[in-house]
């Protein structure tokens, strides 16, 4: 077998052992799919009513929280994928420690399909996570105007997105020496997205945070994934957002790779 | 000591350090295929090193090793094609069944659905795991982990096997289950290479011992050869009373007494002259012992003879 083959035989082998312990332990999965939710539901019916009328200016009360609703379902959409992500550092951690790290390295596998295994599982993860979210909103009100070329720009971008926080949660998740390490190194991934033009507009904030907000890699995905939502996505920003992702995922694959060809500890 | 068979293992000159802290101080081993060579030492000596080593874990800093005829410098994949490994934490998945570890294991060594399959099927039955391959392995039992482990460690037939101490934290009825086991692989033509800390498994199981200590080898034989190293055994003197006891002891001052058992323990050697020479002096000074027992050295003694402080280096 030549080494792309073997590449994807064993990645797509490694997929399979990922999502058949998704299924047998479930509530991760839940919890990343369910959280997000939670999230949604909170900042549109307790913080919703008073920061879409602060917004759009209609009057506090119905409208304004469908206002807030439209513009802060693409935030919460980031924040599924980055939590997901979260989950990846969590699971790569937990194979590390458990020795079976180490029997796969033993084995004459493509070595990149272990970390391919996870990332590719993950990623599917985080697109269950994000639909079921963009389900809900849609329930609750939340009426996007995409066109299909736009819907099929907005699945490449978020998968992108995704796959890139995947790659940098799976170095994290080698990097730490315990799970809870691993567990609370990606906590920042989760942060960022409230640092961004995500749930409220950059220039309310003060100068220093809004200059940080404005540059920081999630506020370009989240304003390209709203212009996508409304039909009117600004390639230049576009442009800046993907260049990020493959930043992240470059330096998280290459890491990554790096930490697992390293000597174990023990 | 010459042999018929290939050779299976061989390193020369293996060293390894971490930081300043030196593992292996220069390994030179020859492992003849279809036996089962120990690695014998206490925890730390460097024995889980040498094994990460020739397994392809972990990077010599010098020295040379083939394992199953391959380079495991410029040929590391060809030698994990030909090994397993069960290292000393069990390397199973937790979550997945008994029967799906098997199964990705044989996935892994791309042996086609069927035949995967089978083999899986096989394995579960010839370690008697049938009923459980149903359950999660983190249900599992210590035993019936290392059993499962050892088993996917099978799939795929591989010419030589590591066993990185592979009874710790067994109960004695699993363990010499498990010797059962590896005895098994050695009649069907496996290579193995165990690492133990007790003197009992390599004496049941190997075919040849190398003692380690401290990141070297300090002696190298069958366990017959090494027990013979060590030289005489123990004279123990059973004595009738206390004051018998203390006879003894003022008669033998470097005798180790037992006053619970009444019994005084000389290192005299066990041969006749060194025991007609212990009754001779018990007859001068008219201590009366109601009996005597020789026990020849065993494993224990060479053990504690060659590694740890004090060690006396033995001329192989």
């Amino acid at each position: 077998m030549n080494t792309i083959s073997l590449a994807v035989t064993d990645s797509s082998t490694m997929l399979r052992r990922n999502l058949l312990r998704m299924r047998r332990y479930p509530s991760m999965t839940l919890l990343l799919i369910g959280l997000p939710i939670l999230f949604l539901l909170l900042f549109v019916y307790v913080f919703g009513g008073t920061l879409g009328a602060g917004l759009s200016g209609v009057a506090v009360g119905a409208d304004s929280r469908a206002e807030y609703l439209t513009y802060v379902t693409p935030a919460i959409l980031l924040m599924a994928a980055a939590s997901a992500a979260q989950g990846t550092a969590i699971s790569v951690a937990m194979d590390r420690t458990e020795g079976i790290f180490a029997r796969f390295r033993t084995m004459a596998i493509s070595p990149s399909s272990v970390l391919t295994g996870h990332v590719l599982g993950s990623v599917i993860q985080s697109l269950l996570a994000m639909g079921a979210l963009l389900g809900v909103s849609v329930l609750l009100g939340f009426r996007p105007d995409a066109s299909p070329l736009g819907w099929l720009a907005l699945f490449c971008l978020l998968t992108f997105t995704a796959f890139a926080l995947t790659w940098l949660c799976v170095a994290f998740g080698l990097v730490s020496e315990s799970v809870e390490t691993a567990s609370n190194l990606p906590m920042f991934l989760v942060i960022l997205p409230f640092l961004s033009s995500g749930f409220v507009p950059v220039d309310s904030m003060p100068a220093g945070l809004a200059w940080f907000a404005e540059h920081q890699p999630f506020t370009p995905i989240i304003e390209t994934v709203r212009g996508l939502f409304t039909g009117n996505a600004d390639t230049a920003t576009a442009l800046i957002a993907v260049g990020w992702c493959a930043l992240i995922a470059l330096v998280g694959y290459l890491w990554s790779r790096k930490l697992y060809r390293r000597d174990p500890t023990r | 000591m010459t042999s018929p068979r290939p050779i299976s293992i061989e390193t020369a000159g293996l060293s390894k350090a971490f930081g300043d802290h030196t593992v292996l101080d220069g390994i030179d081993l020859t492992v003849a295929a279809g036996t089962i060579f120990a690695l014998l030492g206490p925890n730390g000596a460097g024995k889980t090193t040498t094994v990460n080593i020739l397994s392809t874990l972990v990077h010599a800093d010098g020295g040379t090793a083939r394992v199953a005829g391959h380079d495991i410098d410029r040929d590391g994949s060809a030698v994990r094609a030909a090994i397993g490994v069960t290292g000393q934490f069990s390397a199973i998945d937790g979550l997945l069944t008994g029967q799906e570890n098997l199964r990705l294991m044989a996935d892994l060594h791309h042996l086609g659905r069927a035949e995967g399959r089978r083999q899986a099927d096989a394995l579960l039955q010839r370690f008697d795991l049938q009923d459980v391959a149903g359950k999660p392995a983190m249900t599992y039992s210590g035993g019936m982990k290392r059993k499962l482990d050892l088993a996917m460690t099978l799939m795929g037939a591989p010419e030589v096997i590591f066993l990185d101490e592979p009874t710790s934290g067994l109960d004695p009825r699993s363990r010499r289950g498990l010797w059962d086991i590896v005895r098994g692989l050695v009649a069907d033509g496996v290579t193995i290479m165990l690492t133990t800390q007790y003197l009992d498994e390599a004496d049941q199981l190997a075919d040849r011992i190398a003692v380690l200590d401290n990141g070297r080898i300090v002696a190298e034989g069958t366990p017959a050869e090494l027990k013979r190293r060590v030289p005489g055994g123990t004279i123990v003197l059973h004595l009738n009373d206390a004051a018998g006891l203390d006879a003894a002891a003022r008669v033998f001052p470097d005798g180790t007494g037992d006053n619970d058992a009444l019994t005084l323990s000389l290192s005299a050697g066990g041969d006749i002259p060194a025991i007609r020479s212990v009754l001779d002096r018990l007859e001068r000074s008219a201590v009366t012992a109601s009996h005597l027992e020789v026990t020849s050295p065993g494993l224990d003694d060479v053990f504690l003879a060659l590694t740890g402080p004090g060690a006396r280096k033995v001329a192989l």
